[in-house]
């Protein structure tokens, strides 16, 4: 059954969806047409004069197989970085909402990185693990471990990922556990005098519940992956060692902004554009089939 | 009392717009902070001070690619600020950018303040000036690459650090030395790109890049992929291998492994000296860059980094006037005779030079005239100049990256220098049709 507000008239609707309207145009719209309109030139940084090359841009940028490599890089990451948010969130979540007392205390605690901005969070991690006076690179080395993230791409790639996906947690947990808050007691103490064990329980009657909230996570970390992580990845490698930890989204930034080739950078940011547009069509067109509201 | 406060008060408000107004005000941005930031302030105070008719205003606005961008930024949004402080790596930029900028020899012209372009010395006027001669923006911090020596850590490991450092062959024995006597950081760098490859390759009176290093024209190509320049970073790559050379990063992050007295060697800007100077707990001292021999035998000079001033374009003349009074303040001979003084910058002209050796500086403060020998010791050629190319930023990122994988063992000099090549003529083209 589905609840249907009726408006009498059209003032009153179209009042009410303005604002909305309105700060997408001028904030997603407007500037998305722009890139796309710029992205058909070669402009010189001043913007004084301007080249057009129809999809030259394009073309440079798929010919060039460094370009090519930064897709494969970014869905590495992102993939690390979403599992990595949203596997101990949910462990956290369950282990949670198991307390009886205290929880309020954990809770807190899990919350705070959330409020550590990405390029603080980069900085914080750089320092516990920067090769000369990072905490663990000493202690790693204690151990025998030569820890050196500035030319080993693989442990570069492990610190940006971990960076980017510790305040995160804090925000799937919140999720994870409102909505485990709403499994209701009494499905679960059923399955319990059935004789099902804790994981049993879980795995058939809390995870399938908590799929609409999984999927919605899922759609909002895999875009904070291809987004929001920039200032992680500025701060602890610069896209480094090599081009190992270097994104789709760090590209468009180095290109445009260190560069000036602010038509590349344009035609990256429309190429970026399509490709989050159709991981969120996939996404919701074959995930969300799995998912029971 | 209270009464006359108060009256006190609205009087000077009341006349202090007015003051203001009467002033002519010059923006000034730049991207110095801490000790350079504190002398760029004290540097626009005293002009300030000086004579009532201009006010310069500085601000800071980001590290040198920050700075040149938000000067970009505000160009489009047409709120450039009348002087804007530029890295030696945006100088191709910014030259192809007619319409943006007024040449400084033309503003120096107009407002007919004291200014003499000769006053410059060669490899530092050679960069900012075009091939007619005509300087388009005024030389501000200039510095150069020389080695660095801890001398207690030579010592530690047991080699004589008096040791002759002047060629790479030599540098080679020791750092065998040092790793023998215990060393764990022979050699560390700052800026591997600039020092290098940049500056190994005018040392050697090598090409860098095609069309004189692209002073010649926007049609130029890199040639960094040399036989000289493949060797040294053969070597190079060899040390990594070896753990003699330590790689910390691609700006200057090694500059704090050598402070805190970890590293022995350290190849960085003369214009560490201020920060050694202020924190290292060791003996040190200053060496020529060294050179190969197998490659020549005698070194050409070194070639410059650092930053110079250029005008923006769309003010009023009045505050051209003002722009060029406060130019020619700052290439006056006490001002830069002072900033050398404090900073290990260049003395950028020839008098300031002179004045500080006068006043017995470099007796004072031994080997803070090794840069300033290394640069002018010889004639600059067309190797040795500089280097004009577009988009560098970017390129000096590919060979950052390229570097990389020598020092990891994944790729050999020759082949990484050959992928620096491809990829960086790759942006020169886009560069050349972005400002045909």
């Amino acid at each position: 059954m589905e609840k249907r507000v009726t408006f009498r008239g059209w003032l009153l609707p179209l009042a009410l969806i303005a604002p909305q309207v309105i700060i997408s145009a001028v904030f997603f719209f407007y500037p998305a047409g722009q890139a796309v309109w710029q992205s058909l030139f070669i402009p010189d940084p001043f913007g004084l004069s301007s080249q057009y090359v129809g999809l030259g841009n394009f073309e440079f940028l798929l010919s060039d197989k460094y370009y090519r490599a930064s897709f494969v890089t970014t869905a590495v990451f992102s993939t690390l970085v979403t599992l990595c948010s949203m596997i101990p969130a949910l462990f956290l979540a369950v282990i949670a909402d198991r307390l009886i007392k205290g929880s309020g205390v954990y809770r807190t605690l899990l919350i705070w990185p959330y409020a550590v901005a990405p390029a603080v969070a980069g900085v914080l991690w750089l320092f516990m693990f920067n090769t000369r006076v990072g905490v663990v690179a000493w202690y790693l080395s204690q151990l025998g471990y030569d820890w050196n993230h500035v030319l080993n791409d693989t442990e570069a790639m492990g610190l940006v990922v971990v960076a980017s996906a510790w305040g995160r947690i804090s925000y799937n947990f919140l999720f994870f556990f409102a909505a485990l808050q709403s499994v209701p007691r009494s499905v679960i103490e059923a399955a319990a005098i059935d004789g099902a064990h804790f994981w049993r329980r879980f795995f058939t009657i809390v995870l399938p519940l908590l799929s609409p909230t999984a999927f919605f996570l899922l759609v909002v970390n895999v875009v904070y992956a291809f987004f929001e992580t920039f200032g992680v990845i500025h701060t602890i490698t610069g896209g480094g060692p090599q081009q190992a930890t270097t994104i789709l989204v760090y590209k468009v930034f180095s290109d445009g902004f260190v560069g000036q080739d602010l038509g590349s950078s344009s035609a990256q940011s429309v190429i970026l554009l399509i490709v989050v547009g159709l991981l969120t069509v996939i996404q919701f067109k074959y995930v969300e089939k799995r998912v029971h509201y | 009392m209270k009464k006359n406060f108060l009256g006190a008060l609205a009087v000077t408000t009341a006349l202090s717009p007015v003051a203001a107004m009467a002033q002519t005000e010059v923006q000034f941005w730049h991207a110095f902070t801490g000790r350079l930031g504190e002398l760029v302030k004290a540097q626009v105070e005293e002009f300030n001070a000086s004579q009532d008719e201009f006010v310069v205003v500085e601000s800071h606005k980001g590290n040198y690619s920050e700075t040149l961008n938000a000067g970009i930024a505000a160009f489009r949004a047409g709120e450039q600020p009348n002087i804007l402080m530029v890295f030696e790596v945006g100088t191709a930029t910014m030259m192809s950018a007619e319409g943006a900028i007024r040449p400084v020899y033309e503003v120096m012209a107009e407002s007919g303040a004291p200014f003499d372009p000769d006053a410059y010395i060669g490899a530092v006027k050679g960069y900012y000036t075009t091939t007619d001669g005509d300087m388009l923006s005024l030389p501000f911090n200039s510095s150069t690459p020389v080695l660095w020596v801890n001398r207690d850590a030579m010592q530690a490991a047991g080699v004589d650090p008096d040791t002759d450092l002047s060629t790479w062959e030599k540098v080679g024995d020791v750092l065998e030395q040092l790793k023998a006597g215990g060393e764990d950081c022979p050699l560390v760098t700052a800026w591997q790109s600039w020092i290098h490859l940049e500056n190994m390759s005018a040392y050697h009176d090598v090409p860098f890049a095609s069309k004189d290093n692209g002073f010649a024209g926007l049609d130029t190509e890199l040639m960094l992929n040399g036989p000289a320049q493949v060797a040294h970073l053969t070597a190079m790559g060899d040390w990594a291998k070896d753990g003699k050379f330590i790689y910390t990063g691609r700006r200057n992050e090694g500059g704090a492994n050598f402070r805190s007295g970890e590293c022995a060697l350290f190849t960085e800007s003369s214009a560490g000296y201020a920060g050694i100077k202020a924190e290292a707990e060791f003996n040190f001292d200053v060496r020529p860059l060294p050179y190969w021999e197998a490659v020549t035998s005698e070194p050409q000079n070194t070639i410059i980094g650092g930053a110079s001033l250029w005008v923006m374009e769309g003010h009023d003349p009045e505050e051209y006037k003002g722009v060029g009074e406060f130019l020619s303040f700052l290439s006056s001979s006490d001002v830069q005779s002072a900033w050398h003084q404090n900073t290990g910058y260049l003395p950028i002209t020839a008098e300031a030079g002179d004045a500080t050796r006068a006043a017995g500086f470099y007796d004072e403060n031994p080997g803070t005239d090794i840069a300033v020998i290394q640069m002018t010791a010889k004639e600059p050629t067309a190797n040795s100049k500089g280097l004009r190319l577009g988009s560098f930023d970017q390129i000096r990122g590919i060979i950052d990256e390229e570097l990389e994988a020598v020092w990891a063992g994944e790729k050999t000099a020759q082949e990484a220098m050959d992928s620096a090549k491809e990829r960086g003529d790759a942006l020169l083209r886009r560069f050349e049709s972005a400002n045909q």
